[in-house]
């Protein structure tokens, strides 16, 4: 007995290892939804692995925020005179699509829905991946004491990242969409077809369950329908590559994320999704008109002994110089169609001139009106923009005197 | 490129220190799991695998070499959502098969190296690919250029890696 054991010494570990690490595998495979059985090695291997990790992600960021933030400062000032810009034109954008949001809103509210929002995200930073091919997962430096919890989603500006699988203490696992495990709820932005977005073998992304007799074209945009209950609706996804018949009557259509799955950096943990019934917002927020009439030219005050003469009626459609009104008293607000100051194409307008010159008039003075040319700035001004048909807004007390 | 054939006591048995027997695995699992993240190409290799064959090689004992396979294997499935047991299973064999091996081949130079990791490498993936479609029903493809194109990209890394991890065995 001692000879055999002896003898065949090492095949007969090599069978018990082999044994018992399928034995191992068959209760994982059988508890597929419990992850406690294994939890405690995976907690030691990330607990091992991950400490690395995080050290060298930190001396990197340090080492590129040295580099960005006192060293590499040449066209800083441009960009920031661009940005500001920008943020100029964003701003009338927003207030234009807010308004067009406030009106599906009350739609909304008519009908009884229920929207989702997010209202609490945690921004962290991906430390490791789980250096598999089969597996397409990474790791994020924020756990279970942070608060992150299973299957919360993960996003970045550009879209859909994956969601939360498991969480340790100070680090989580996430299961990126392009892993073949992992399914999103999926609607087409234009064509409204819903359908699941799981990833394959190969690390692609693809749409299943929509029908093959509908047709779907390459470039159209993927959203998350919100049936999955982890992302709200609405997040981008990606857009449709390629689209062919593919088996069992459905299509088969390959998805370019729009997030850079391959080289994610920062992401953001959506720690808290809010679920309300839509309401109009009775706030009563600033028009785009308000905004670009805080940004119209300043023009000196009227003098109060002006010719009566020069203060005529300005025709409809002009825009009231917020100046003038705010030396009034009254609010600047702008006259005439929003949409014609406030459309995609708008500009800022250009500032006074420098001196106290007269800026340019935006509309041509009604007919009847003392003519522009060669009067001074301070007399012109008036006829173009001052509304004279609406009265000054008078104290309650001195609506009746007697 | 010569593989030959030596007896038991022409063979160099190695040992290495404590240190180097831990944190050289470690090391390897951390590059493997941070690497791809900045170069996405990296993701082809599989740095646990080589150093499984390394140390298995090295030390001759099947013994040794199984039980390496066996604990860098689980630690490489506990870093990945799938079940733990796939790549333990896979670099078991790995290592049991590169010691067995070891004891009756010369593996020291470059040529031996090169075809030792190219085959050990596909074993492991074959492994890998059976107990993933067999006992996980995973969906998995399986491609002969793109395994062996992995499988070469691996033992040409591998010849430098061996080259670097020579500095740590001890003659025993």
């Amino acid at each position: 007995m001692e000879s055999f054991l002896g003898r065949y010494r090492n095949l007969i570990v090599l069978t018990a290892v082999l044994f018992a690490q399928i034995l191992g595998l068959a209760v994982q495979v059988k508890r597929t939804s419990d992850t406690e059985s294994s939890r405690l090695i995976r907690v030691w291997a990330v607990g091992a692995v991950t400490p690395f990790e995080k050290a060298l992600v930190w001396v990197q960021t340090s080492t590129g925020n040295l580099w960005h933030n006192y060293f590499y400062l040449r066209g800083v000032r441009a960009e920031n005179r661009q940005l500001k810009e920008q943020i100029e034109y964003m701003r009338l954008e927003q207030v234009r699509m807010s308004q067009d949001a406030e009106q599906a809103r009350r739609l909304q509210a008519l009908l009884a829905f229920k929207e989702q929002f997010i209202s609490q995200t945690m921004p962290a930073q991906v430390i490791g991946s789980s250096g598999s091919e089969q597996s397409r997962s990474v790791y994020i430096d924020k756990g279970e004491k942070h608060g992150i919890k299973p299957d919360m989603a993960v996003i970045t500006a550009d879209g859909v990242v994956g969601k939360v699988l498991h969480v340790y203490g100070s680090t989580s696992l996430v299961l990126l969409i392009s892993d073949q495990s992992s399914g999103v709820g999926a609607i087409l932005e234009k064509s409204r077809l819903q359908g699941i977005l799981r990833g394959t073998p190969a690390g692609e992304v693809t749409l299943e369950k929509v029908m093959g007799d509908e047709t779907v074209l390459p470039g159209e945009v993927v959203l998350t329908s919100g049936g999955d209950r982890i992302f709200p609706k609405g997040l981008p996804i990606g857009t449709v590559t390629r689209a062919f018949p593919g088996s069992e009557l459905f299509l088969s259509i390959r998805v370019k994320p729009a997030a850079n799955l391959s080289k994610v950096e920062e992401v953001l943990v959506v720690t808290r999704i809010d679920e309300r019934q839509a309401e109009p917002d009775r706030s009563n927020a600033g028009r785009a008109v308000d905004i670009l009439a805080e940004r119209l030219p300043t023009v000196p005050p009227k003098p109060e002994n002006a010719p009566a003469g020069t203060a005529t009626a300005a025709p409809p459609g002009t825009t009231q110089n917020p100046s003038a009104s705010a030396a009034s008293g009254t609010p600047q607000k702008a006259v005439g169609s929003p949409n014609s100051v406030a459309g995609p194409e708008a500009k800022p307008n250009p500032p006074a001139p420098a001196g106290g010159g007269p800026p340019v008039a935006r509309k041509p003075a009604a007919p009847g009106t003392a003519p522009a040319v060669g009067n001074p700035p301070a007399k012109i001004l008036p006829k173009t923009v001052k509304p004279p048909a609406q009265p000054k807004p008078q104290p309650p007390a001195q609506d009746n005197p007697q | 490129m010569a593989i030959t054939y030596t007896s038991g006591e022409q063979v160099e048995v190695y040992r290495f220190s404590l240190p180097a027997t831990i944190l050289i695995p470690l090391i390897a699992l951390f590059l493997q799991a941070w690497v791809p993240l900045r170069f996405h190409f990296f993701s082809i290799f599989d740095l646990p695998l080589l150093i499984t064959i390394f140390f298995a090689m090295a030390r001759r004992s099947q013994i040794a070499g199984l039980l390496t396979g066996a604990l860098i294997g689980v630690i490489q499935d506990s870093l990945t959502h799938q079940p733990i047991g796939l790549y333990g299973l896979s670099k078991t064999v790995v290592g049991f098969g590169a010691s067995s091996l070891g004891v009756k081949l010369d593996a020291e130079n470059a040529g031996a190296r090169l075809l030792l990791t190219l085959f050990f490498y596909v074993v492991h993936e074959v492994v890998y690919f059976l107990i993933a479609r067999g006992l996980v029903s995973l969906h998995m493809t399986w491609s002969w250029p793109h395994e062996l194109w992995s499988g070469l990209a691996n033992a040409f890394l591998g010849i430098v890696l061996y080259a670097v991890l020579d500095r740590f065995k001890h003659r025993t």
